[in-house]
């Protein structure tokens, strides 16, 4: 039941990808003639012939979206302009570093997140409460450009800490991954300290002390679990979040990813490399979103009914 | 009466809530026979079920027990239940006195299965290993009169209808062999054919099992068809005590009265035109002086406007807290 809920899911991906690639499509004609932007001010007619001949932009808008398509289906988002090799391989190549940088944030937001929103919900109301749940609405209006500045301005420059920028080493990964995590984790502290708070008033968990079971027991055994689909649900709606706030992470530390890779290439107007980073970070967010609602399903019995 | 196992004294429990204190439960008083059954009857909020939940020592955070006995008889004597820490108190709860409650949808957890939730004190409390509580789990299951208990142990609440989660909720309050059942409001939420069954079952069980039973409702039908005796409780306080028959025979307390009076009549009765009690229960912010009834009162003179009227007695084991008491 569980393979056949996927299967279907999985069968809608492709209509979530059209719109994708004609949202994308759209927008990249919109903003000028990637052309004009491309090529430099000592152009030849000739290399502006050629370019607008490569890119399809002789031909209607029409014909060049169903171009776009046909490409599409094959893998092909076209050669990058300012990289040698296809636009799929240049944007592949940076997937690891994002995967790297957006997994480690995202592991230590729901490690952390959770956890405080587990001691807040337990202590409500209490010192420890109240100085979690103040930082986390405090770092919810923190913007991240602001906090990825104050942390290489303290870490980096002051203290020598850690490196302003790089990739390779642990070391490279800490400010980064600090910076993406504290995006989502006031989020899931105040989200899982609510659900757990209205878990706690539901009536199965005074079943489960009239049996005899301590509070701790009832907190581990019967509240937990419940509040996991709830958690979840917010981290399937923050996965887009989380793709955002990495492309900025990445521009502000110089992280070789996607990101990073995809600002770029819209400055330059390297369309095919836009095309395909946007691309993937779609395919991204709803193969994430598929994983989320598929172990939404594993959780909660009711779900799996409907 | 038999000899009694659960013996409360003057229980007066307190909350604290945003609007200020109030007392939910005032001076309560009552016995329940080992093997009978007690239905304490009211409207909402008049501390019916805060009294149960201060015998289980389960009372929300903002309720305090501000003074009172609870007197159970254990097995190695009697212990004053209000005197317990929590770790003792784990041991009574299930073991000794079980609960079942209103809704049967909510008292389960959704998401696991029914058998993980019978298995569960049978583990903990009784210390079975898994195979044992499985079997155990399933007599229970065909004790509460649960077709195919091996399915339904694997099933999970929301597949089974309102009776059946009720049944499960029984089979668990009984799992470890409870000597008080505490049921609050059992039946109020099941269809009027269902309740009747469930009734049917607790009486079944009280009987095979030797339990005794605190019934709480506000359905004075359910008391008349299964109590002992009956207490009646009116803005936290108990108003009238009384074997089940003498109360319907001879109610002492206008508030039981009008709570007699605005049953529907049986089929055998002329049909008449229920009467409701005039007026809205006193709210707990502001009692009103005296006997928290008079306001509602048909028969309110002044005296019952001045002081809290004392216990009079119309019978054996029968006393009500009104003035006019003996009329």
């Amino acid at each position: 039941m569980i393979l056949r809920y996927i299967l279907r899911r999985l069968a809608f991906l492709p209509l979530t990808l059209l719109l994708v690639a004609l949202a994308t499509f759209v927008v990249l004609r919109l903003t000028g003639n990637p052309v004009d932007i491309f090529l430099d001010i000592n152009r030849t007619p000739e290399q502006v012939e050629a370019l607008t001949q490569r890119l399809h932009l002789d031909l209607p808008i029409p014909a060049q979206f169903l171009i776009f398509l046909r490409d599409l289906l094959h893998g092909d988002f076209g050669e990058s302009l300012q990289f040698s090799g296809s636009a799929a391989t240049v944007v592949w190549d940076r997937a690891g570093a994002t995967f790297q940088l957006a997994g480690t944030a995202l592991g230590l937001a729901v490690l952390l997140g959770v956890t405080g929103g587990i001691v807040c919900a337990v202590w409500r109301d209490r010192l420890v409460d109240t100085i979690i749940s103040s930082i986390a609405v405090a770092g919810q209006s923190m913007p991240s450009f602001w906090l990825g500045m104050l942390l290489i301005e303290f870490f980096a420059l002051q203290m020598r800490w850690l490196p302003t920028s790089g990739y390779g080493e642990p070391r490279h990964l800490v400010l980064p991954a600090i910076t993406l995590a504290t995006i989502l984790l006031p989020n899931f502290v105040l989200i899982t300290r609510t659900s757990i708070l209205e878990l706690m008033g539901e009536q199965f968990v005074v079943t489960g002390r009239s049996k005899g079971l301590s509070r701790g027991r009832v907190l581990i055994t019967h509240i937990l679990p419940n509040a996991i689909n709830p958690v979840l649900s917010f981290l399937g709606i923050q996965i887009g979040t989380l793709m955002a706030g990495s492309i900025i992470t990445e521009t502000i530390y110089a992280w070789p990813g996607v990101g990073r890779l995809l600002i770029g290439s819209i400055f330059k107007r390297d369309v095919p490399v836009v095309e395909a980073a946007v691309f993937f970070i779609a395919t991204t967010i709803a193969l994430a979103n598929l994983t989320v609602d598929v172990l939404q399903m594993l959780i909660d019995p009711r779900i799996r009914r409907s | 009466m038999a000899p009694a196992l659960l013996s409360v004294r003057n229980l007066t429990v307190a909350f604290d809530t945003r609007r200020g204190p109030f007392d939910a439960v005032r001076d309560v008083s009552f016995d329940v026979g080992a093997g009978q059954t007690l239905g304490v009857v009211g409207e909402s909020g008049s501390g019916k079920s805060v009294t149960a939940m201060a015998l289980m020592q389960l009372l929300p955070d903002t309720a305090t027990l501000t003074s009172g006995t609870i007197a159970f008889a254990g097995p190695s004597g009697s212990r004053n239940l209000a005197a317990l820490g929590e770790r003792e108190m784990q041991k009574v709860r299930g073991r000794e006195i079980a609960m079942v409650f209103q809704d049967p949808m909510a008292s389960l957890n959704p998401i696991l299965t029914v058998g993980h939730q019978i298995m569960e004190p049978l583990r903990l409390q009784m210390g079975l290993a898994k195979a044992a509580a499985r079997a155990r789990a399933e007599e229970l299951l065909a004790l509460v009169r649960i077709p195919s208990p091996g399915d339904i142990l694997r099933a999970y609440p929301h597949e089974l209808s309102g009776g059946m989660r009720q049944r499960v909720m029984i089979a668990i309050a009984l799992s470890c062999g409870p000597k008080l059942l505490i049921a609050d409001e059992p039946t109020t939420a099941l269809d009027v054919t269902t309740q009747a069954q469930i009734l049917e079952l607790l009486r079944d069980l009280q009987e095979r099992l030797h339990m005794s039973v605190l019934l709480i409702t506000h359905d004075l039908g359910v008391v008349a068809e299964f109590a002992d005796d009956v207490m009646v409780m009116y803005a936290g306080r108990t108003v009238e005590r009384s074997p089940v028959q003498a109360l319907f025979d001879k109610p002492g307390h206008p508030y039981t009265e009008g709570l007699l009076n605005s049953m529907p009549p049986l089929e055998d009765e002329d049909p008449e035109v229920l009467q409701a009690i005039e007026g809205n229960v006193a709210s707990p912010f502001a009692l009103p002086p005296g006997c928290a009834f008079h306001p509602r009162c048909p028969y309110a003179f002044d005296a019952c406007r001045q002081a809290l009227p004392p216990f009079a007695a119309l019978g054996e084991g029968h006393e009500a807290a009104c003035l006019r008491v003996p009329c």
